[in-house]
């Protein structure tokens, strides 16, 4: 595999070296250096919506401006502030505007904390409005990126967004895999497995899928759609799933 | 299956047709089927779905994002409010305020009796002619609170 | 219709059209734009449909529907030719006078006329209403004279040749240079020089390239665009297929506003009649050079003038927009190289090539060339669409194109280029209008939207109006635009309902900042623009409403109170007809009327139907 090209910049004072084509997030988080984001993960495409990993950049020609490190890729020459006094004051403002949006999510106390912010000037939001969800669609790109079954969306524009299935009703393409649960920043998708049930609660609907038993070790370990949805992409048996994945080693 | 249901896939078939299934084509299939059916019926987005090999979850995304669709049924006649800038400085909104009394109710809404559906409009282009109100195809320009009545008493 | 396979058979078809067209021959033409529309044109052509039929006049006169003339508040508009008497204010009933007074024996109504407020003169050609006089309808002129659905007429007055002109005797190279030459910058906003534009895409590596007509004119209040599409739709595709030769590229799209039923009706017949000639399609003119154009409606979304955001629409998504780090000139539309502009621009363009860049920079300032299509609306005598040049002055628009202000009221402000534009106050009137000095005023060009203001016009309404109108449209996807816009708008409704405190000034600043400086798009990053530009020139207002709580210009319904004046109110009662609460009495003949201020609910009705103005607002 051919090697991608190496580029100097300096991100707060270090020089550092990295590969053509990163982004400014990844080289710094790589290099220990920390931006706040809340809308980014590795598993899926940059999306650019929290706009908490803002920094204030120098291009090599000398040509200053503000960008969201998660989308800019490093190149040869570039000067990155990661924290300057601009770059904190915006950021106060975007976590006031989250603390107010979902007043009971710990994840965004705890980030306002670290960013040195005590309180908001807004309204608080009661919390059964928003319920713990800033809108990242990290929930949503997964299902589509990683997944590929698109069972959830953002719905509705602007101050009115939520995700949601369509229609607020049972999604006929949800496999009940939880990928959503596990890549919210905020908490704010439930999943909860009692018995042969598995209940998936997103803030503004939610569905219930039934999940197959181990024949080995009879743990319910996986929703029976999920099992139809890898067997059909993956052009195996259904019944190739009867055991768990800890059972099979 | 009934017949109205027959009748909506055959239409929105043919509308997919029209559009040979171009997935960017999305928003003016959703258009035609509108302009035909005054809102978006639940099944006629599923075979839109089906038709352009789309997510449903995107097809609902579109349809619940942009303003000219609804997903309720509407009224017989349309009432667009224009609340353009112009119009705004001319006084639309003590117009808007009228109407509302006068149909009961607000503005994203439709009468009990299915007559009207009152919506608003950021601007119909129209400028000069401010307040502006669009009832179905027809234009009332320069319209005043004292105006509202004797237009919305000339549809039936 | 024949195909016309070369540039000599073009000529040819031009010279035949010409011919058949007798230029002395009586012809009635009527304004079909939205604006006449309004002021039932139809009925009016209609008529003019019948009694030329009855009167046996159909060998003797022509009837055309034309585009719009810009002056939409004098609608409808009709022009007898070939002696070019306007017409204004033409009712149906007017009709058979006209035929049987003008057009038989030349004679002018004089009833019909456009009469100057200053002068009290009628004026009988349409140039000389001072309306017209300080224009330079370079763009906009042919919109009068040309039935939009018939390809013919564009043809009889030179359309077209730029395009054989650019196949024939330029290359793509040399197109670009001449646009670069000219000096043409983006009508839709942002200002961006379309020749360097062009000459992005044109080196940007792709399998395909398209090219975009943005017509996806959301901006309250200004319509040029709509105008252009509905009355003159082949002058903005032939400078599409003009560009998309310069840039390479054998697929564009016109992406309209389904707002504009007229304007999507009118482009795709000429797309149509455009293809059955020839024009478009494969082998345009016999050059070689492939090109088709399709048509995408937008379903109300202000945000899809925004390019990426209009691109994800034509792609099938919802209208979200993404960072423009990689330029959509090498990644746009199908993540291919794509060159979009307005449709004002690309109706400037068969004018650079036919005219030349020489003669095109000569019109303008030094950094803003040609001329640009304001819509000038709001507290304004003469409302309606002008085109003038660049550098003029906003005195020079607002008092001798414009008239000045209706009702002897004071000028207060104008607001140019939109929810992103900002307010201009009194004292910089003599601004000249150019990209460059809006933008240094706080303002900006915008798409054109000029919305003039008086006295009565309350600038904290305005800012929430607009701060409103944006949250509406935004598409929720960053953080501080969606959440922020919100805010904003809560802390102007608190202002303008009396809740405001002293710290909400700070507040609406420091959101400001961070909207500007952390938004993903332009929307939310120049959404503050009228919230600065108010508290900046009328700072003064905002106070009055915190501090005093009182609405200066009497507009904030929470903070005025509607009154009876006793000394002009006769008792005649249609103020209490009007009333909906029956907070009005009256108490004996000739008596005035009394207004209970604990029923009243501020609707205003009382106001607008009283004809003696012995309504006052305190």
């Amino acid at each position: 595999m051919k090697k991608n090209k190496m580029v100097t910049l300096t991100i707060d004072s270090r020089k550092l070296q990295a590969e053509e084509g990163l982004m400014i997030l990844d080289v710094a988080r790589d290099n220990n250096i920390y931006i706040p984001s809340l809308c980014t993960n590795e598993a899926v495409e940059p999306y650019g919506a929290c706009r908490l990993c803002l920094v204030e950049i120098t291009t090599a020609r000398g040509r200053e401006r503000l960008v969201t490190s998660c989308l800019y890729p490093v190149e040869e020459g570039l000067t990155v502030k990661t924290n300057s006094e601009r770059i904190a004051s915006v950021r106060k403002v975007l976590i006031q505007l989250l603390m107010a949006r979902c007043p009971d999510s710990e994840v965004i106390q705890d980030l306002a904390k670290r960013l040195g912010v005590e309180t908001t000037p807004f309204p608080l939001e009661d919390k059964n409005k928003n319920k713990k969800c800033i809108l990242c669609a990290l929930c949503a790109r997964v299902c589509q990126e990683v997944v590929g079954v698109s069972a959830i969306s953002l719905v509705n524009r602007g101050v009115n967004r939520q995700l949601a299935t369509p229609f607020f009703e049972p999604s006929e393409a949800c496999i009940g895999c939880g990928s959503c649960v596990y890549v919210c920043p905020t908490h704010a998708i439930a999943m909860e497995d009692t018995g042969d049930k598995r209940e998936v609660r997103w803030p503004h609907s939610q569905m219930e899928f039934k999940l197959r038993k181990c024949k080995v070790c009879g743990s319910y370990w996986i929703p029976e759609r999920q099992i139809e949805h890898i067997a059909q992409v993956s052009g195996t048996s259904p019944d190739d799933y009867d055991v768990c994945f800890s059972c099979r080693e | 299956m009934g017949d109205e249901n027959k009748e909506l896939e055959e239409t929105v078939g043919q509308i997919l047709e029209k559009y040979r299934h171009d997935k960017g084509m999305l928003v003016s299939v959703l258009q035609d089927i509108q302009a035909k059916y005054r809102y978006l019926p639940k099944e006629a987005l599923k075979q839109v779905c089906q038709g352009l090999l789309v997510p449903l979850s995107q097809v609902y995304s579109v349809a619940t994002f942009f303003k000219a669709f609804s997903l309720l049924p509407r009224g017989r006649h349309l009432i667009n409010v224009c609340l353009g800038t112009a119009c705004h400085v001319r006084g639309t909104d003590k117009v808007l305020e009228k109407i509302e009394r006068e149909l009961g109710i607000n503005a994203g809404s439709t009468t009990k009796d299915l007559k009207f559906t009152l919506e608003t409009v950021n601007c119909v282009g129209a400028c000069a002619l401010g307040p502006i109100v669009k009832v179905d195809e027809e234009y009332h320009g320069e319209m005043s609170t004292d105006k509202v009545v004797s237009v919305l008493k000339s549809y039936t | 219709m024949v195909k016309v396979s070369s540039f000599a058979e073009l000529e040819t078809l031009r010279k035949s059209i010409v011919a058949r067209r007798d230029p002395q021959k009586a012809m009635i033409t009527v304004c079909g734009g939205t604006g006449c529309h309004a002021h039932g044109c139809e009925k009016v052509a209609a008529a003019f449909r019948q009694e030329i039929e009855q009167q046996n006049l159909a060998g003797k006169v022509d009837l055309r529907i034309t585009g719009c003339h810009g002056f939409c508040e004098r609608g409808t508009l009709v022009v007898v030719k070939p002696q070019d008497i306007f017409y204004q204010r033409v009712k149906e009933k007017d009709v058979s006078t006209i035929l049987s007074e003008t057009v038989a024996k030349g004679n002018v109504i004089e009833r019909l006329l456009f009469t100057d407020l200053a002068t009290k003169e009628k004026i009988t050609r349409e140039l000389e209403i001072p309306f017209y006089k300080k224009q330079n309808r370079l763009i906009l002129g042919n919109n009068g004279s040309i039935d939009p659905t018939v390809i013919d007429d564009y043809l009889a007055v030179g359309g077209y040749a730029a395009l054989a002109r650019s196949l024939q005797r330029m290359s793509p190279e040399q197109i670009i240079d001449e646009v670069k030459k000219s000096g043409l910058r983006g009508r839709g906003g942002g200002g961006f020089p379309t020749g360097i534009k062009w000459e992005s895409t044109r080196r940007a590596h792709g399998d395909t390239k398209y090219v975009i007509c943005n017509a996806d004119e959301g901006d309250p209040g200004a319509y040029m665009d709509r105008s252009l599409m509905e009355g003159n739709p082949h002058s903005v595709l032939e400078g599409m297929i003009i560009g998309a030769y310069a840039i390479g590229s054998d697929q564009g799209y016109i992406y309209i506003r389904n707002e504009y039923p007229l304007a999507v009706k009118n482009a795709q017949i000429a797309i149509e009649q455009a293809e059955d000639y020839g024009l478009l399609g494969k082998n345009i003119l016999g050059s070689g050079f492939d090109f088709s154009v399709r048509i995408n409606r937008g379903g109300g979304a202000f945000i899809c003038g925004e390019s990426t955001a209009l691109m994800a629409s034509l792609e099938g998504h919802v209208g979200e927009p993404r960072a423009k780090y990689v330029h959509t000139a090498e990644k746009g539309l199908w993540n291919q190289p794509t060159n979009l502009n307005n449709v004002e621009t690309w109706a400037n363009v068969p004018l650079i090539i036919n005219k030349g860049a020489d003669w095109y920079s000569k019109i303008g300032t030094r950094n803003s060339k040609g001329t640009k299509i304001f819509s000038l609306v709001g507290k304004i005598n003469n409302t309606g669409l002008v085109e003038v040049p660049m550098g003029i002055t906003l005195r020079e628009i607002v008092y001798d194109i414009g008239g000045g202000i209706p009702g002897g009221k004071k000028f207060k402000a104008v607001q140019t280029g939109g929810p992103s534009g900002g307010v201009i106050p009194e004292s910089l009137i003599d601004l000249p209008v150019d990209f460059d000095e809006l933008t240094k005023v706080g303002s900006m060009m915008g798409s054109g939207a000029m919305i003039v203001m008086d006295e009565n016009t309350c600038m904290v309404d305005i800012a929430k109006y607009y701060v409103s109108f944006l949250e509406g449209e935004s598409c929720g996807k960053c953080l501080p635009c969606r959440e922020g816009l919100k805010r904003l708008r809560e802390i102007l409704a608190d202002i303008s309902e009396g809740r405001g405190e002293d710290d909400d000034i700070d507040l609406l600043e420091n959101l400001s900042v961070a909207l500007v400086d952390g938004s993903l798009c332009a929307l939310g990053a120049t959404a503050p623009n009228p919230v600065l530009t108010t508290l900046h020139y009328f700072r003064e207002e905002y106070d009055a409403h915190i501090k005093d709580k009182r609405c200066p210009a009497g507009v904030c319904k929470e903070l005025i109170t509607y009154c009876i004046n006793n000394e002009k109110c006769p008792g005649c009662g249609l103020c209490v007809k009007a009333c909906p609460v029956q907070a009005i009495t009256l108490t004996g003949k000739k008596k005035p009327a009394i207004l209970d201020q604990e029923k009243c609910i501020k609707c205003g009705a009382c106001y607008d139907v009283c004809k003696l103005c012995a309504v006052d607002i305190k």
